[in-house]
């Protein structure tokens, strides 16, 4: 049942052709400045530009209930609804540049809460809402969070018992409250209500900061990602040639806004594009999912590996059991698709998944397979056009870049494109070792071939990577340590074949307690209640004693390579215990 | 096996993923997820579970029709008929 278009004229049909004749300059030309030189504004590039052209009445985002009913919200009701937000932040008398958080599921007010607080020229930073009081605590109290949107429900169960530690905090929107608590804790419908949906962009600079997303790192606490607006050059190109906008195209992110795919390509890019953007408010379901394709007539679809490993679990066909005519393009990003996921896509759907590659850190899809290009099952692909990237050998702070095909380095950005963060929020230093020169270390291992695609090969560091999401496992053995049995504690992502690595937790209990499976439910209990599921360990093995070197340092490869059966490697450093 | 075992399998084998939660307090028609705070890794987990202590197949294209204890015990005792 399912034809693919043919007839659509893709933006980059030659990749060599548009990559050399390329200039951010005249993507730049592509976006409506704010008025009277005001400079680049995300909100009005995304919502107030197309809302005064015929796209007026256009759907610009369309909510899914639970309950599979649907809320539509036009390009014209957005305009206002995010002016309303924005006059709310002007109420409460939140400076530019202050930071508006987001701590809730994917509900309409979160959306108008991250465009609205663009349009006002504050910073918007969303928390994904599976995380457990301590990240939320760690994230707020780290981004210095002025305001939280959130819910009644994730107020009660998260955030009130931290609010004694959180003095900078001014302000808690409740989007499902009636009436305002306190001067503090206030009703968000009831703000909306009362706040004019006229609204004028103030100045703002490309360079002003916008949005701050956390990341984790393998030494220490998360660190908040600084982008700036301009970063909307990057967010508006890769929805040309990667995710291949047209007018009229229905198009599924299906990415939580709590992680940067969901605001980057979930709220921002596919507005800037004029196409309509479906959200579900629901969680992964496969029979969910796929009548959503078919209902909504989804053209352009956005996923990750773990759902389509899920998807591939399933035995049947979904374009012999769905109508899915309308779909013309599936991409994948979160952790490296894998060949047979690629070419499951093309069996099923008849058309491959396009996998692409980038971190919070760069903003956007640097690396991408595009729909005109051959695909190279288990490839990233190739370098979005005016966008420099290599691999290079590390050595003493130095760069050796490898030009010989097919060898593993680092991979490695060349500074210059609109959306590489622009700092690490109070942390200076951790920012700085990120570069050496002007190249920007992703940290990510991976070669590239004779043709000039991509492979990847894994991570550099013990960052752990599940369901797409990167834990840190500094943050997981933090918390871990202030349970009363636990002596020592060091984390791993084991490979699962269904989320790419699961936590996985190996604790020393303190002298005279017995392990057992109490004690270990106990400790799994304890993480799963302060950090969330998202974050938790999902296995806890007791060892004797924690392999470090002679510095103290956790060997946390070790670890792995002893759980996966692997040669140790050089142990010379190992601490004898 | 009758309902209440059938029940109680559930309920241990949920108390061993998110031992931070108390399944036995569910009510029928919550949705299990949402109300204790599992995620999509952990609910996967607990249906292969399930799976292998009740001697039964859900298969994937199933999950939708088990999200809450009520929906979920009438699945069961339907395939073990």
């Amino acid at each position: 049942m399912i034809s693919i278009k043919k007839n659509i004229d893709h933006h980059l049909s030659n990749y060599d052709k548009v990559q050399s004749s390329f200039s951010w300059d005249e993507i730049a030309k592509e976006l409506n400045e704010l008025p009277d030189g005001k400079g680049l504004n995300i909100a009005h590039e995304a919502i107030d530009r197309h809302a005064q052209t015929h796209l007026k009445d256009t759907v610009a985002l369309r909510f899914i209930r639970k309950d599979r009913s649907f809320q539509d919200l036009t390009y014209g009701e957005l305009q206002k609804q995010t002016s309303k937000f924005a006059n709310v932040l002007q109420k409460l008398g939140v400076k530019k540049g202050e930071r508006v958080f987001s701590f809730a599921g994917r509900v309409p007010e979160l959306y108008t809460t991250a465009l609205g607080t663009l349009k006002y020229t504050a910073v918007f930073c969303p928390l994904f809402s599976v995380f457990g009081p301590d990240p939320v605590f760690q994230r707020l109290s780290r981004g210095d969070a002025t305001v939280l949107v959130t819910t009644s429900l994730l107020f009660e169960k998260k955030i009130k018992p931290l609010l004694e530690r959180l003095p900078s905090l001014r302000f808690i929107i409740l989007t499902d409250a009636s009436e305002h608590f306190s001067a503090q804790i206030m009703s968000f419908p009831k703000l909306m209500e009362q706040a004019s949906a006229e609204f004028s962009i103030p100045e703002t600079n490309p360079e002003d900061a916008a949005l701050l997303h956390f990341t984790s790192g393998t030494t220490g606490m998360p660190k908040g990602v600084l982008h700036v607006h301009q970063a909307v050059l990057t967010h508006y190109a890769t929805g040309k040639y990667v995710l291949d906008f047209h007018e009229g195209d229905r198009y599924w992110c299906t990415a939580d806004p709590g992680w940067v795919t969901g605001t980057s390509y979930g709220i921002i890019t596919p507005l800037l594009h004029g196409v309509t953007s479906i959200i579900d408010e629901e969680e992964f379901d496969a029979i969910r999912w796929y009548s959503i394709l078919e209902e909504h007539k989804i053209s352009i679809w956005y996923t990750a590996p773990t759902a389509i490993r899920r998807l591939m679990r399933l035995e049947i066909k979904p374009c012999e059991e769905y109508h899915l005519e309308d779909l013309r393009l599936i991409l994948s990003v979160g952790e490296p698709l894998h060949a047979e996921a690629v070419i499951w896509g093309q069996e099923n759907f008849g058309i491959p998944i396009l996998d692409n590659w980038w971190q919070t850190e760069t903003g956007g899809i640097m690396i991408a397979n595009y729909p005109s290009m051959t695909v190279k099952p288990g490839s990233m692909g190739k370098p979005l056009p005016g966008v420099e990237i290599a691999i290079a050998e590390i050595n003493d702070k130095e760069l050796k870049f490898i030009t010989e095909p097919n060898i593993q380095g680092h991979l490695v950005l060349k500074k210059g494109f609109p959306s590489l963060f622009r700092g690490y929020l109070h942390e200076e230093e951790r920012y700085n070792k990120c570069f050496i020169g002007e190249w920007y270390l992703s940290g990510d291992l991976a070669k590239k071939d004779a043709d000039g695609y991509f492979w990847f090969i894994g991570r550099a560091d013990d960052i752990i990577k599940t369901s797409g999401h990167m834990v840190g496992p500094f943050e997981v053995e933090s918390t871990l340590m202030r349970h009363p049995a636990v002596a020592e504690a060091a984390v791993i992502g084991k490979p699962d074949p269904i989320i790419g690595e699961l936590v996985k937790a190996f604790v020393v209990l303190k002298s005279g307690i017995e392990s057992n499976e109490e004690i270990r439910m106990d400790i799994m209990g304890f993480a799963r209640k302060l950090m969330g599921p998202a974050v938790a360990p999902k296995e806890i093995e007791f060892v004797e004693s924690i392999p470090k070197t002679r510095s103290g340092k956790i060997l946390r490869r070790l670890l792995k390579a002893r759980e996966l059966g692997l040669p140790e490697g050089d142990i010379s450093t190992l601490e004898q215990s | 096996m009758n309902e209440d075992e059938i029940k109680k399998n559930i309920f241990q084998l949920l108390k061993k993923i998110a031992p931070d939660t108390e399944p036995s307090v569910l009510k029928p028609d919550e949705n299990i997820r949402e109300t204790l705070g599992i995620d999509s890794f952990d609910a996967l987990q607990f249906i292969i579970a399930l799976n292998e202590k009740l001697g039964i197949e859900i298969p994937e294209k199933d999950y939708g029709k088990t999200n809450t204890l009520s929906d979920l015990l009438s699945y069961i005792m339907n395939k073990i008929k």
